[in-house]
């Protein structure tokens, strides 16, 4: 055997790899994603980190600045009003949500598909909007102001009902999803052994859906805590976290104690993205294979209960939807409420308006163009890519920060980290491109977990067979990859696209005179600014959201008509 | 071992010594073959035995962690799988959705820069070869699963590599198409003269189609050798027990070639390594080799008297459970034709002699 191996030796070519094409090609597209996870929010956190332990000449004073916003009571209070907010509307949101999704799952009620599309309306709207309805509705020239009894809509209670509405679409998508998946047998069994209704519900409903709706109070709960459209429109003189971070930073330049309120900000949806990874790893399988799907049958009572349940949060959703659109086209809120088109007219109302509207066009385009480009080829590449398996696990863990970071801790950090004068890349303040970037960044995970679900339901020789054949990976993944996900990849696109269109969080801290955005304009508008043409601005940005969502119907139908051929099952 | 003196002339894949490990698991541990050109080997065994690990080392898609690969005698260890000269076929297929068949098979010419006619050619050539000429502007949702199996096959053939790889290759069809495609792959093969291995945990795809099977278990090869080999004369117990099916009786070693069971002697054909008298041995017998008559059993012919236990109807043959009294209540299965059961008047609690022919008695060292 031994002389074989040496005689063997002899004759044989040792063949070693060129260090070039495809392995070289992976490593730097890896690496350059790293990079620019790195540069875009790794050390932007860092800098927001290190900031809330400075003092303003830049000196390192330890917890000093968290001292002091523990002993300010005016700062401090906000905590606990924060938190109360956020308890209140989730607990309203969940029921009703619940409640809304039980009826579109569970029962025979008519206009099932009608619902579920009232239920997305929020989403095309940036968070302001619900505010500025209310103002119109119950402000201090509210027309139903008589219904608040005295009380004031500005505080808890209209930013509760505005939080309800902003969030109303999160939390149904979450619940129909989990009360769809039951299991017929389950239902027989328990009607086979004489369970009550009550029972039944108790004992098979609830705990199927058990991870939905722990789920649901997570993601509501932190879109609340961390929203800042809803306080800032109708929060009054009520203090939230979110509202103190911009009053420090913008109003007061107070950047250290801003870095503490987002230091503080940061924590919720920290705990929360965490219970909820860990739950997630434990719902495995709960659905099986060989499940029988649950097949609601019509109970009259029931039903009807549900209908009426359904109109009435739909018509709260269009309700407050409607005022401001209403109010968009009227000539003169609230004392002349003829009908007009006036304030959409392009030059003569509203031409700033205008302007951060085109803006915000620009904007969320490109945040769909280049964010679903680089998301997507990102998730190949960590998913499919050859060897570098530290480096695409560091870039799999990067690409779920995003999700644990609300938007106004990202845009402070921003400011801290691109702001600094020693930062090469401080040339970027105030220009479109960080705008594009930071809302990029913001809705990274998301996108990047919907493109990873994708990539995995591909067969995952193909780049084993390209390789044999000679191919590099990058043409297949261009020639075969692509054309598989493109449903997947306009998804992203349109999901880039609507939240750039109504995010106001993240950018607030960004915009310049020059690139203000659409949505970062209503933030302008306080009681006194609810004129109609005001409301004629988040108008726009629900037209224009519910246009792109159109034509992303009807890219997808074309889409499948032309690729039915081989898409089938 | 393998290729001693001027054996290695034929030799076109050397593996030396290659072990795999995936964080503590030893997924291959010191594995090393010789694959002559032009032959059609087979890796057999359990599932988790390391043979589509071995596989993929071979084509460089899970590189080996130590050891050396040698191909056309050219050390490609280092390569990855795009420097290496293979073909492949997997049990997905892994067929492109979005292309045609045609483009499919063609696909790894395309970047050869071939010129188009040619490439239709070459395509059309495979296609034909493969019998689904017809088929060439279909989608691969549109095939049956053998049709989509055949396109795998010709788009690994397209760019003629000097190694064809199969991974499970007919595992995901039915069993009558199976058939057909089991004849037709080792068809193709043989017409083209192309080293093949393929990957199975089907022992009678590996009988069929293989002209040298290799035994796996647990990461190392139990066994290389022809299908006739295997089956008659397995190595050791895992081999015999997975590759049909056999009696294991304890025994003692009581001579040369002798071996006693309970109270009888049965001579055997002896063991390549010498065996101590008094040690305990298994002795393996396949239940078709057993033999059963009327007569009068004699240690002579190495047959003792047992009883029917039970008689199953298996359709084309019976299957007894025999009881020998003199073997300490051994139970010995037999497979026995229905000619053999009519004549000798085979049924529960008939007396008979048995005989355990001699050229057909294995013997293991006892674990």
């Amino acid at each position: 055997m031994s002389d074989t191996g040496a005689a063997a030796a002899a004759s044989v070519t040792v063949r070693r790899p060129k260090v070039a094409g495809e392995a070289l090609v992976t490593w730097t597209s890896l690496a350059a994603l790293a990079l620019f996870l790195l540069v875009s929010m790794v050390l932007p956190l860092y800098a927001l980190l290190s900031k809330s332990f400075e003092d303003r000449s830049g000196a390192f004073v330890g917890l000093a600045n968290y001292a002091a916003y523990v002993t300010n009571p005016a700062l401090f209070q906000s905590i606990g009003n924060s938190l109360f907010i956020a308890l209140l509307s989730t607990a309203i949101t969940t029921v009703l949500a619940f409640l809304f999704a039980y009826g579109l799952s569970r029962t025979c009620i008519p206009g099932k598909a009608l619902f579920r599309a009232i239920a997305a309306i929020p989403i095309l709207a940036p968070s302001l909007l619900p505010g500025i309805a209310l103002v119109y509705l119950f402000g201090n020239q509210g027309m139903l102001k008589s219904w608040m009894m005295g009380e004031s809509i500005y505080g808890p209670i209209g930013i509760v009902i505005g939080m309800v509405f902003f969030t109303l679409p999160h939390a149904v998508m979450i619940l129909y999803t989990a009360l769809s998946l039951a299991d017929a047998r389950l239902y027989e069994a328990a009607q086979v052994l004489g369970a009550g209704r009550l029972k039944t519900f108790l004992t098979v409903t609830l705990p199927g859906a058990r991870y939905g709706l722990i789920s649901t109070i997570l993601v509501v709960f932190t879109l609340v805590i961390t929203d800042f459209g809803v306080p800032k429109v109708i929060g009054g003189r009520f203090n939230v976290l979110a509202t103190d971070v911009y009053k420090q930073v913008v109003g007061q330049q107070n950047f250290e104690m801003g870095a503490v309120v987002g230091m503080i900000l940061l924590l919720p949806s920290a705990i929360a993205f965490v219970v909820d990874r860990l739950i997630q790893r434990r719902q495995v399988a709960q659905f099986s294979s060989r499940a029988v799907p649950y097949a609601p049958k019509p109970r009259r009572g029931t039903d009807l209960v549900y209908l009426l349940i359904c109109l009435v949060i739909s018509g709260f959703l269009i309700g407050i939807l409607g005022v401001a659109g209403f109010a968009s086209m009227v000539k003169y809120w609230p004392y002349n409420l003829s009908l007009t088109l006036a304030h959409y007219d392009f030059t003569a109302v509203d031409p700033d308006g205008w302007r951060a509207y085109f803006n915000s066009l620009k904007m969320a385009a490109l945040t769909a163009l280049i964010g679903g480009a680089v998301i997507f080829s990102g998730a190949y590449m960590v998913e499919k890519g050859r060897g570098w398996g530290w480096l695409r696990g560091i870039v799999q863990l990067m690409a779920m920060v995003p999700l644990a970071v609300p938007g106004l801790v990202l845009g402070i950090a921003y400011i801290f980290f691109f702001n600094h004068p020693a930062n090469p890349l401080n040339g970027l303040i105030g220009t479109m491109a960080i705008l594009v970037l930071c809302t990029i960044v913001h809705f990274y995970t998301v996108s990047h977990l919907t493109a990873i679900t994708a990539l995995k339901q591909i067969d995952p020789e193909f780049e084993s067979v390209s390789a044999s054949l000679k191919v590099p990976f990058y043409k297949t993944f261009w020639r075969v990859t692509v054309p598989v996900c493109l449903p997947t990849i306009l998804d992203i696109a349109l999901y880039l696209f609507v939240n750039a269109m109504t995010t106001v969080s993240a950018v607030v801290f960004l915009f310049s005179a020059r690139t203000k955005l659409a949505a970062v304009s209503l933030l302008a508008m306080d009681d006194a600014g609810a004129t109609a043409a005001a409301a004629a601005r988040p108008m726009r940005i629900v037209y224009t959201s519910a246009v792109a969502r159109a034509l992303h119907a009807l890219a997808s139908r074309l889409l499948q008509r032309q690729t039915h051929a081989w898409r089938k099952r | 071992m393998l290729d001693g003196g001027n054996g290695t002339a034929g030799a076109y894949l050397r593996i030396i010594d290659v072990t795999k490990t995936f964080g503590a698991f030893q997924a291959l541990k010191n594995v090393s073959l010789t694959v002559e050109e032009g032959e059609f080997v087979c890796f057999l065994g359990p599932s988790g035995c390391g043979k589509t690990t071995l596989l993929r080392a071979i084509a460089g898609l899970d590189p080996q962690t130590s050891g050396r690969i040698i191909q056309a005698n050219q050390d490609v260890s280092l390569l990855p799988p795009s420097g290496r000269d293979f073909g492949i076929v997997f049990q997905s297929y892994a067929l492109f959705p979005n292309l045609t068949v045609a483009k499919n098979v063609g696909y790894g010419l395309e970047s050869r820069k071939a010129k188009r006619a040619e490439i239709d050619k070459r395509v059309r050539e495979l296609l034909e070869m493969v019998g689904l000429a017809d088929q060439a502007h279909k989608y691969p949702g549109q095939l049956s699963g053998g049709q989509q199996q055949r396109v795998a096959l010709a788009r690994a053939l397209a760019t003629s590599p000097g190694l064809l790889l199969l991974d499970e290759p007919l595992s995901a069809l039915d069993a009558k198409v199976r058939m057909h495609l089991r004849k037709e792959i080792k068809e193709l093969q043989r017409r083209l003269g192309l080293t093949t291995i393929m990957v199975t945990h089907d022992q009678e795809e590996a009988l069929t189609m293989a002209d040298r099977i290799v035994v796996m278990n647990k990461g190392v090869i139990e066994q290389v050798g022809t299908p006739g080999e295997i089956y008659r004369e397995p190595d050791n117990r895992f081999v015999a027990d997975f590759i049909g099916q056999m009696n294991f009786l304890p025994g003692t070693v009581v001579g040369d070639a002798r071996v006693r069971l309970g109270q009888v002697q049965f001579r055997h054909r002896g063991t390549r390594e010498a065996l101590q008298p008094g040690a305990t041995v298994t002795l393996g017998v396949r239940p078709e080799d057993v033999v059963v008559n009327g007569g009068t059993p004699s240690e002579e012919d190495n047959s003792f008297p047992a009883r029917v236990a039970d008689l199953d109807f298996i359709g084309n043959f019976f299957r007894a459970r025999l009881a020998a009294d003199c073997l300490d209540g051994m139970i010995i299965a037999a497979d026995l034709s229905s000619g053999v059961v009519r004549d000798c008047g085979v049924e529960p609690g008939r007396p008979l002699a048995v005989s355990l022919p001699q050229e057909r008695i294995r013997v293991f060292p006892a674990d």
